[in-house]
């Protein structure tokens, strides 16, 4: 009887709630319509976007506003973390109250984006023109072969070695594979990326597999990786881990872990962003400040493939000035704003031109490699599932590289898990 | 003193218990009278919480079980935008349960590397953290309790460390931890060791032990102490003179007499430990045998809303479950306690 | 009582010296324990301490003791120009965590008194529901919510994160006290209405000094978990209104992937140091209720 009593409060809130349940209504869609409206709306704006790392933002929208008090642009910063950026993003999208009229997205989620109708098109009236830009950054804003999100600032992968070891840098995966004995003589590691098991290490493994040739997914978004080419690329990775040129400690390893030990002199080669060139320059602790140097990716023949980084902007489709917001994208991606950017903020330009500007060269060194990298880069998996797909790419990479699961298993399993992702 | 102490049966508590349940007999005659006007009471008492609850917690839960049975949005081959699942019946709940996937013929099961293919191994890994880490907080919580309780120099100093690790934001936390066992980190410095803490299944994992642990202890230990700040001197001098030893008097009296208090405890941890976040995502983000059931919904709610409504309706439901077994087997106190009005009753 | 720590029963000098000893030795394990107890939770703070108050460019620098000390990082918390207002967001965790602290204790005392004093039916339905409040994952939570309060205008506001707050420290608050309240000696509330007392003022007068250990001890619970909370607090402040927590996550390093850390630990530094102040002020109160409960 006691005992019957004190089950009876939790027994009735599970009853509660299923009766409720029952009575379902049915919420969700995804709209759409908002596209062809406020076409000619001009006035006051929100722009949002991650942390303003370098304070690039700020002073460009004060500049804005000073010439248009009219459309003044109000700065919504996030969170410096890249899912909680995704995550408000899409809160506010879904709320369809149009009060983020222009936003800020990762390359990766563009599509995802343009396919729940969030985002505004960028063709007919709402064109911008795009000559100068580099065609693979524009490739990252493009869905279904309609823009949907002006590039706004790149990001390659460039490989970092130690000039005072290997005077010149391997040009290919085999030749870098053939110099780690040089490593291994200094009592140190040979090479490593980031292999932990996150968004880097999709980065990575696509790196490989489009190094080798391969693809993940195909231009329908279907999974294209139980080829030749792509297990060729995995298999680089996971031979490289099992002789140990890969460091074991790698699978580990995040952006600033391997910066970390690069900079500590414990590592030959590193593939990194470019963010990586003025810190190692510079830290206090960095015991490789004039011994390192930069070359474009090791590939299959020549340099090869890097996954594509960096930001793109875009409208909401809920946007009530969107005449004003497009001014504003033109006004954050002009030749003048993009110089800022790299100077300012060391963030890399979506034109080509300024990679050869002679200035920026002289701030910047790594740009000419930076633009052979960008020049040879591919996007991303562009897929409206990418959250789904880059969990299918990392949980089975991570295995085979650390040895728990084959290659082939892997790249079945892979395939497999994707198919399941996009067949939705 | 080889015959149990109830609790009751000792002096002081037995004139508190013994109150209370007289009351319950004396006003036999008017109970019924008596159980309305205080039934009025009691809903203005009560009111308060249950409306700030039902907007906060009720509202979202009936709306997360009401979307947990439509499908998740589809693509439109044709315009390639997402379009509107419909309804659904169970079939989001077999996919978990079953860890069915939809395949090119219909449905089998989900491959590796699916979040679908993860319910049952981060069920099973939300268990196992649950009970390692409530354990442990529990075992240390009692004993750091225990030397807080005591009259020493300096016993501010300590509590006020013992709160250090609780107070510290649990994202601030996670981080500091992250690169304590980061391969490079001062752990492995210290130690000359080299061991990949979040590199494979049970180094990660017992990380993230470690840390919890240290984290959550202190709550243990203060409501464990306020438990015994309660109990009246005069207990243990009876004690003493009935010539209890140390032990005795910490079975026979102690622990008893602090049970409710551990129960809630105990009730509280494990209901949060089963809802476990922050400190597995941000030190391994998952990997390793490391995905616990929320992080599972997170990641779900990244790839459609109404899956992962089915997700935190399962959960809600296991969390439920345990949470009856707790208290019909283990006897959670605040339930069995407020049973006692009705008991008197019964009398 | 200070014989008392034994149980030998022999009135000789000799036991006497013998219990001295054993006193002297437990009070001696009481210092270990102590000690040991404060390491093992001031440790990962020393360090976090450490990481704040070195130079960025050595964040990685795995030197157990201060080197290359900077004010730095506490600098870049605070600062304006690059965004991290710290300063507005520990007062607005202050105001937050205060107001969800007092209201969840006011509803929570009643609701407790109700439940462990008072004899109405649906008892366990009303227990039931609090505690299955804390069954869902409150990531699921997070979304309607946002919607909820965006459709009245909600977002932004300090209310719109108090309430959540309120909600996510009452089930804990409520069966705390209850369960306290239950030990309680309530025949004294009873002798104080004899004394013409009426049941408000005996609660008043008689319980709740009586409880202050319960009650003070819920309150740090409840103010660290409302001072911590992040996940609403993220979606649903704006720069105006959001908090520490939510503060210290947009924190960012000079550079896109740089992790921030120093800062982080800095700010981290700065968040705790208030908690640990109110406990100070506050843990007399704990130690003042039944203060002979001295348990050895």
């Amino acid at each position: 009887m006691r005992h019957s009593k004190k089950i009876a409060p939790l027994a009735i809130v599970s009853v509660l709630a299923m009766t409720l349940a029952a009575c379902s209504g049915g919420t969700g869609g995804s709209g759409g319509g908002a596209a062809q409206q406020n076409l000619d709306g001009r006035g006051p704006i929100t722009y949002v976007q991650g942390k303003d790392n370098s304070n690039v933002v700020r002073p460009l929208i004060d500049k804005w506003n000073a010439a248009h008090p009219n459309e003044k642009v109000t700065f919504k910063e996030q969170s410096d973390n890249a899912d909680q950026q995704h995550d408000d993003l899409v809160q506010h999208f879904q709320a369809k109250t149009g009060d983020y009229d222009v936003v800020d997205v990762d390359v990766i989620w563009t599509a995802e984006f343009a396919a729940q109708g969030w985002l505004q098109p960028l063709n007919d009236k709402m064109a911008i023109d795009t000559t100068g830009f580099l065609p693979a950054t524009v490739a990252t804003g493009t869905y279904k072969n309609v823009m949907y999100a002006l590039p706004q600032t790149s990001d390659g992968g460039i490989l970092y070695y130690r000039k005072d070891l290997v005077p010149t840098p391997p040009k290919t995966w085999d030749e870098m594979m053939a110099m780690c004995p040089v490593a291994k003589a200094k009592g140190i590691d040979c090479y490593a990326g980031q292999f932990a098991q996150y968004e880097g290490l999709t980065v990575n493994v696509a790196e490989a597999i489009n190094t080798a040739g391969g693809t993940v997914v195909d231009k329908d978004g279907k999974p294209t990786v139980n080829t030749p080419e792509a297990k060729a690329g995995l298999t680089n990775l996971a031979q490289a881990y099992k002789d140990g040129n890969i460091p074991k400690q790698a699978v580990t390893y995040q952006e600033e872990q391997g910066r970390q030990a690069f900079e500590a002199g414990k590592l030959m080669f590193l593939r990194n962003w470019p963010y990586v060139y003025n810190l190692a320059k510079t830290d206090g602790s960095s015991t490789v400040k004039n011994t390192f140097g930069i070359a474009p990716l090791p590939g299959k023949d020549g340099p090869g493939a890097s996954s594509l980084g960096g930001h793109n902007l875009a409208i909401n489709a809920d946007s009530k000035y969107k005449a004003t917001a497009k001014d504003f994208l033109t006004f954050m991606t002009s030749a003048e704003t993009e110089k800022f950017y790299a100077t300012q903020g060391s963030l890399a330009p979506v034109r080509e031109g300024l990679y050869t500007d002679a200035d920026l060269v002289k701030q910047l060194p790594y740009l000419p490699v930076l633009l052979t990298s960008i020049k040879n880069a591919v996007p991303r998996p562009v897929t409206p599932f990418y959250p789904a797909v880059t969990q299918a790419i990392q949980q089975n990479s991570f295995q085979a590289i650390n040895g728990t699961k084959s290659v082939d298993q892997a790249l079945t399993d892979m395939q497999a898990a994707i198919t399941t992702a996009v067949s939705k | 003193m080889s015959t149990q102490v109830e609790p009751g049966a000792l002096p002081g508590r037995k004139a508190s218990r013994k109150g209370g349940d007289n009351k319950g007999v004396n006003k036999e005659v008017g109970a019924d009278r008596k159980e309305k006007t205080q039934g009025r009471a009691a809903t203005l008492l009560i009111a308060p919480t249950l409306i700030v609850l039902a907007i906060v917690i009720l509202y979202p839960v009936i709306n997360a079980v009401i979307m947990s049975f439509q499908h998740d949005q589809g693509l439109d081959a044709a315009t390639g935008l997402f379009v509107t699942g419909g309804f659904a019946g169970v079939s989001n709940y077999v996919h978990w349960l079953f860890q069915q996937c939809p395949t090119s013929g219909g449905t089998g099961s989900c491959p590796p590397g699916t979040l679908g293919a993860q319910f049952w191994s981060a069920t099973g890994v939300t268990f196992f953290f649950t009970v390692v880490t409530v354990f442990f907080e529990t075992l240390f919580g009692f004993w750091m309790a225990l030397i807080m309780a005591r009259t020493f120099k300096g016993r501010s100093v300590l509590r006020a460390a013992v709160l250090v690790p609780w107070a510290i934001p649990t994202a601030v936390t996670a981080k500091l931890w992250f690169f304590i066992f980061a391969f490079d980190g001062i752990v492995n410095t210290l130690f000359h060791s080299s061991i990949l803490w979040t590199g494979s299944e049970g180094p990660a994992r017992a990380a993230i032990i470690i840390a919890d642990v240290w984290k959550t202890t202190p709550f243990m230990a203060l409501l464990i102490l306020a438990g015994l700040q309660m109990i009246p001197a005069e207990v243990y001098e009876a004690a003493k003179v009935d010539g209890a030893s140390a032990w005795q008097r910490f079975r026979l009296i102690t622990l008893p007499l602090v049970k409710p208090a551990l129960m809630v405890a105990i009730l509280f941890r494990v209901l949060d430990a089963l809802r476990m976040y922050d400190l597995p995502a941000i030190m391994t983000g998952g990997a390793n045998g490391t995905t616990t059931l929320s992080i599972l919904v997170v990641d779900q709610i990244r790839v459609g809303f109404n899956s992962a409504a089915a997700l935190s309706t399962i959960t809600f439901v296991i969390i439920f479950i345990v949470a009856f077994i707790f208290v019909r087997f283990l006897g959670a106190n605040a339930v069995e306690s407020a049973s006692g009005g009705a008991k008197g009753k019964q009398k | 009582m200070s014989t008392a720590t034994t149980t030998l029963n022999t009135g000789t000098a000799k036991a006497k010296s013998v219990a001295r000893t054993r006193e002297n030795w437990a009070s001696t394990r009481t210092y270990i324990s102590a000690a040991i107890i404060v390491i093992w939770c001031l440790l990962p703070f020393y360090w976090m301490i450490v990481t704040a108050f070195r130079d960025v460019g050595y964040t990685f620098d795995s030197t157990p003791f201060f080197t290359h000390v900077t004010w730095d990082n506490f600098k870049t918390a605070f600062s304006a120009e690059l965004g991290n207002h710290l300063g507005r967001a520990l007062l607005n965790s202050l105001f937050i965590s205060s107001v969800t602290t007092i209201v969840a204790l006011l509803f929570g005392v009643f609701a407790a008194y109700a439940l462990a004093r008072l004899n109405f039916r649906g008892k366990f339905l009303v227990l039931g529901l609090i505690l299955g409040a804390s069954m869902f994952p409150g990531v699921a939570i997070v979304t309607p919510l946002f919607q909820l309060f965006g459709n009245i205008g909600w977002i932004g506001t300090y209310q719109a994160m108090i309430i959540p707050n309120i909600s996510f420290v009452l089930p804990l608050t409520v069966y705390t006290l209850t369960s306290f309240f239950r030990e309680m000696p309530w025949e004294l509330e009873e002798a104080a209405r004899i004394d013409g007392c009426t049941q408000g003022q005996a609660f008043r007068k008689i319980i709740m000094p009586l409880a202050a250990p319960a009650v003070f001890t819920t309150a740090i619970l409840a103010f660290i978990a409302s001072w911590n909370e992040y996940l609403i607090a993220s979606i649903l402040s704006n720069d105006a209104t959001q908090t520490v927590t939510v503060a210290i996550a947009r924190f960012a390093g000079s550079q896109p992937h740089q992790e921030p850390y120093t800062a982080v630990m800095a700010a981290g530094t700065v968040v705790t140091i208030p908690l640990v102040v109110l406990v100070l002020v506050f843990q007399r109160k704990i130690v003042a209720g039944l203060t002979a409960g001295a348990v050895k």
